[in-house]
């Protein structure tokens, strides 16, 4: 490629890269607008009709718990959008990167804003694609298309389950619209069908917000680059299963089922994770199992519903994603700089990367817990609000002390390490500062990290408190968010934890062979869900293989005794009629007709001869004719004799060239023979206990009265074929017309075209 | 009588279930002509046999004086003979191309659309 030309290219990639900034700082902006409202206790909502007649409407929805996750979106989304276009503007599907990245904010935006609960799936389905087109974006590896694939499977499976939980809402309270179903929490907790509703929406939201057990999707999400682990799998999506726990909070919590799923599995998530995490040495697997934890934490808080839970969780939740969006961010410049991510490797990058460094040492801060970071408002109120947890404080308290220990410790491997202790190591390039664009995002989070902890009153009335107003229904609920409380027990256990991290962190490198040599021993879920994949695979591959085995003998097999079984069964079950057969108008020539039928048809079955069976054919078919004829219907005697004649004559044309039977009529069919004689038994069963019945001669009445006056007919059964059902007959002789032109298709091209 | 065509019916029934088992495509071609037959008798008989007074208006009258065969199965059966003629004639011309081409008029040994696994590389 020339020069003019990469310069040329460089300049639209500015231009595209830098649009999507202004675009989504313009969203945040156009919700900032919200705030006065909402801190005001005012919700907002707007709507089209949808499909009106399903009850499906696409209505949104404003108050503090969807504003605040707007505001979380668009304002890290804006910063994501300025990161990227320096950080991956060189990669050659950079413009679609940039449009995988906005449509998956539009749709995001759409799940904490939609009202409908049918709108908010399709929203959430949407992020399901997006997520998996930005994990799958380096598709050239296999990682990538593994991971990405993985994540949509578990994330769609989970959201099928989600949508039936929606229907039998929508059948419970006769409405889909989130804001009516809240009102009807009480008619919904009394249902019989609330366990099963909650378990099918938990499916959901565990799998999309990555819980135990089905947590195993997200780090291996990180196949993505790196601004969408930032944005997606960190900040916003993996949020949206705690968002949507949040919204339906007022109208499931306060069961002990709600309780105990939330308790156990938002805990159990949170301490395996903070382990996980803690024996990472890939600084972004690390924060991706760091960010596992945060999720456990906040669903386990949703399981309560006291004043402090919430606010713990409202705070968390904007903490989190300020400090964590910003050191994903910073591990992508260190990865850029350095081209590694290797905790063990990395070191003494202060010096190269001053500011790198600093914004860093900032956001981890926060993450660890320090004053006067909004981290540490957010680590006592955890602490208040497990405290304050009814049924089992301890353990939650035991749970959230374990989880945050580990997170400092992470915290500063994360953080502090690479950029503070030395290091003898020689880069793959030489480490250099980032350029503005990557670093404004991290500084903007980082600093109001420092700021919303000094300020707190900025968030507290015009984002939790509302938040928690949305959760419980009742603004007064949310606690004050300061950095000095007194000295308390949650104040106590912080200092434990900033012991207890310090301690783990310094023994980190001799913790980490001993964890190893643990897990190294436990089957992971990773495998598990591999192992699972290739046996469905393989049980696919198996079902395909019986069903579809290409022999005619076993579809025909299958088809008759289907018919045979169904025919079965039916006259079973509907307790048809069975009167002993009459005989008694039989005359001898019946007879006489009757047993030259089933001769023929018999000699035609067992033999050999292909002019045998030709000749009992033809029999069969004029003893047929002769029951038309005998049974006053010589209209269809003529016909069938015609078809008879043309049947043999073809037979015989065909035969001419085909081999004899003999080869085949050795063989004996027992089982064939059983089911032929099973569909002939039920045949003739069926159609004596129809002869048992009295005739309904309702149509054959209204044709014999209007063969002549409406159709100046004689002959009736003419007419109802001329007349009367004219457009069957016309249909009759186009089929064939159809059947000759194709048969006069087939005999043209003789010689085979490909004859191998 | 129409118990005995009933018992009739069945036999034409379990022979063409029986040919259409047949790996011989040929046998199976023997079955359609006998189901097919099997079927019309089915409905004629259903519509119950009248001896000797065929669906017909006499001149001056506007309906059929007194009973008369049932008109309606029968023009269902005319209808069904020459649509099974139709398939039949088909079916034959298929096999017969079918065996120019591949040499066999075995089914099991037709599988040119739907190869063997153990074939397939």
């Amino acid at each position: 490629m020339d020069v003019p030309n990469q310069a040329a290219e460089w300049k639209t990639n500015i231009v595209a890269g830098l649009f999507p900034v202004f675009l989504s700082a313009l969203i945040f902006s156009w919700f900032l607008t919200f705030i006065p409202s909402v801190a005001d206790g005012v919700s907002t909502r707007f709507g089209i009709d949808w499909i009106p007649s399903l009850g499906i409407s696409l209505s949104f929805f404003i108050d503090g718990l969807s504003l605040t996750f707007a505001l979380l979106i668009s304002g890290i989304g804006t910063l994501v959008f300025l990161y990227s276009s320096s950080y991956i503007k060189n990669h050659h599907h950079f413009h679609r990167f940039l449009l995988y990245l906005f449509l998956f904010m539009l749709s995001m935006l759409g799940v904490v804003l939609a009202d409908n609960l049918i709108s908010l799936f399709v929203f959430w389905e949407l992020t399901t694609i997006t997520s998996y087109l930005l994990i799958g974006f380096s598709h050239e590896t296999h990682k990538g298309r593994h991971s990405a694939l993985q994540a949509l499977l578990i994330t769609g499976a989970g959201a099928l389950a989600m949508l039936a939980g929606f229907i039998l809402i929508g059948l419970t309270v006769n409405s889909f619209e989130l804001s009516e179903i809240i009102l009807e929490a009480d008619t919904l907790r009394a249902h019989e069908l609330y366990a099963p509703i909650l378990l099918l929406i938990l499916f959901g939201t565990f799998t999309k917000s990555a819980q135990f057990p089905f947590h195993f999707w997200l780090p291996n999400a990180m196949a993505a680059p790196t601004p969408v682990s930032s944005f997606l799998h960190s900040a916003t999506m993996v949020k949206a299963g705690v968002y949507l726990m949040a919204r339906l909070h007022p109208a499931f919590a306060g069961t002990d089922l709600w309780l105990w799923m939330l308790t156990i599995f938002g805990a159990t998530t949170a301490v395996i994770s903070s382990i996980l995490a803690f024996r990472q040495t890939d600084l972004k697997l690390a924060l991706a199992y760091t960010t596992l934890m945060a999720l456990g934490t906040l669903t386990l808080f949703l399981g309560q519903e006291s004043g402090y839970a919430m606010t713990a969780f409202a705070t968390f939740l904007i903490v989190h994603s300020l400090y964590k969006a910003a050191l994903f961010l910073v591990v992508g410049c260190v990865d850029n700089a350095t081209g590694t991510r290797d905790a063990n490797t990395l070191g003494g990058l202060a010096k190269a990367m001053p500011i790198t460094a600093i914004v860093a040492a900032l956001a981890a801060m926060s993450m660890a817990g320090f004053p006067p970071f909004l981290g540490f408002i957010g680590k006592e109120l955890k602490y208040a609000g497990a405290l304050g947890v009814a049924s089992e404080p301890i353990l939650v308290a035991g749970a959230v002390l374990v989880a945050n220990s580990l997170m400092f410790a992470v915290a500063a491997i994360v953080a502090f390490r690479p950029f503070w202790v030395s290091s003898k190591t020689t880069y793959p390039k030489q480490p250099q500062e980032a350029p503005f664009a990557m670093l404004a995002g991290p500084i903007i989070l980082a600093s109001l990290g420092i700021l919303f902890g000094i300020y707190p009153d900025i968030i507290e009335k015009t984002l939790v408190a509302p938040t928690v107003a949305s959760l419980l229904g009742n603004i007064e609920q949310s606690k004050e968010l300061k950095l000095w409380a007194g000295v308390n027990l949650p104040l106590i256990l912080s200092i434990c934890t900033v012991i207890l991290g310090l301690a783990l962190y310094l023994q980190h490198q001799k913790l980490r062979p001993a964890l190893d040599g643990i897990f190294a021993k436990l089957p992971t879920f990773d495998q598990g869900w591999d192992k699972f994949l290739l046996k469905f695979k393989d049980f696919a591959a198996w079902q395909t293989r019986v069903q579809q085995s290409g022999n005619l003998h076993q579809y025909m097999f299958v088809v008759f005794f289907v018919v045979f079984a169904s025919l079965a069964t039916t006259t079973a079950l509907k307790n048809a009629i069975f009167k002993p057969p009459d005989f008694s108008n039989v005359t001898w020539l019946g007879v006489g007709l009757v047993l030259l039928i089933i001769g023929a048809a018999i000699i035609t079955t067992v033999t050999a001869s292909r002019i045998t069976a030709m000749a009992t054919l033809g029999v069969l078919g004029i003893g047929v004719a002769i029951v038309f004829i005998g049974f006053s219907a010589p209209d269809v005697a003529i016909t069938q004799l015609l078809v008879e004649t043309l049947i043999v004559v073809l037979v015989a044309i065909a035969l001419l060239r085909l081999p004899n039977l003999e080869t085949e009529a050795g063989q004996r069919r027992p089982l064939d023979a059983i089911l032929a004689i099973s569909v002939g038994s039920i045949v003739t069963l069926i159609l004596l206990s129809v002869l048992s019945l009295p005739l309904d001669r309702r149509v054959t009445d209204f044709f014999e009265q209007a063969s002549w006056p409406e159709a100046f007919g004689r002959n009736i059964v003419n007419v109802i074929l001329v007349d009367f059902r004219a457009l069957d007959t016309f249909g009759e002789i186009a089929v064939i017309v159809i059947a000759a032109l194709s048969a006069y298709a087939l005999l043209r091209t003789t010689t085979p075209q490909s004859k191998k | 009588m129409e118990s005995l065509l009933a018992i009739a019916i069945g036999v034409l029934v379990a022979t063409s279930v029986y040919l259409m088992l047949a790996r011989n495509v040929l046998r199976f071609i023997f079955g359609l002509v006998l189901i097919s037959n099997a079927a019309n008798l089915t409905l004629f008989v259903a519509g119950r046999l009248t001896a000797g007074i065929p669906p017909l208006i006499k001149k001056g009258e506007i309906a059929p004086v007194g009973p008369v065969a049932n008109a309606l199965p029968q023009a269902l059966v005319l209808t069904a003979i020459v649509i099974g003629f139709g398939l039949f004639a088909f079916a034959l011309v298929l096999m017969f191309r079918t065996y120019t081409t591949l040499g066999t008029l075995y089914s099991d040994e037709m599988r040119v659309a739907e190869p063997r696994e153990d074939t397939v590389i």
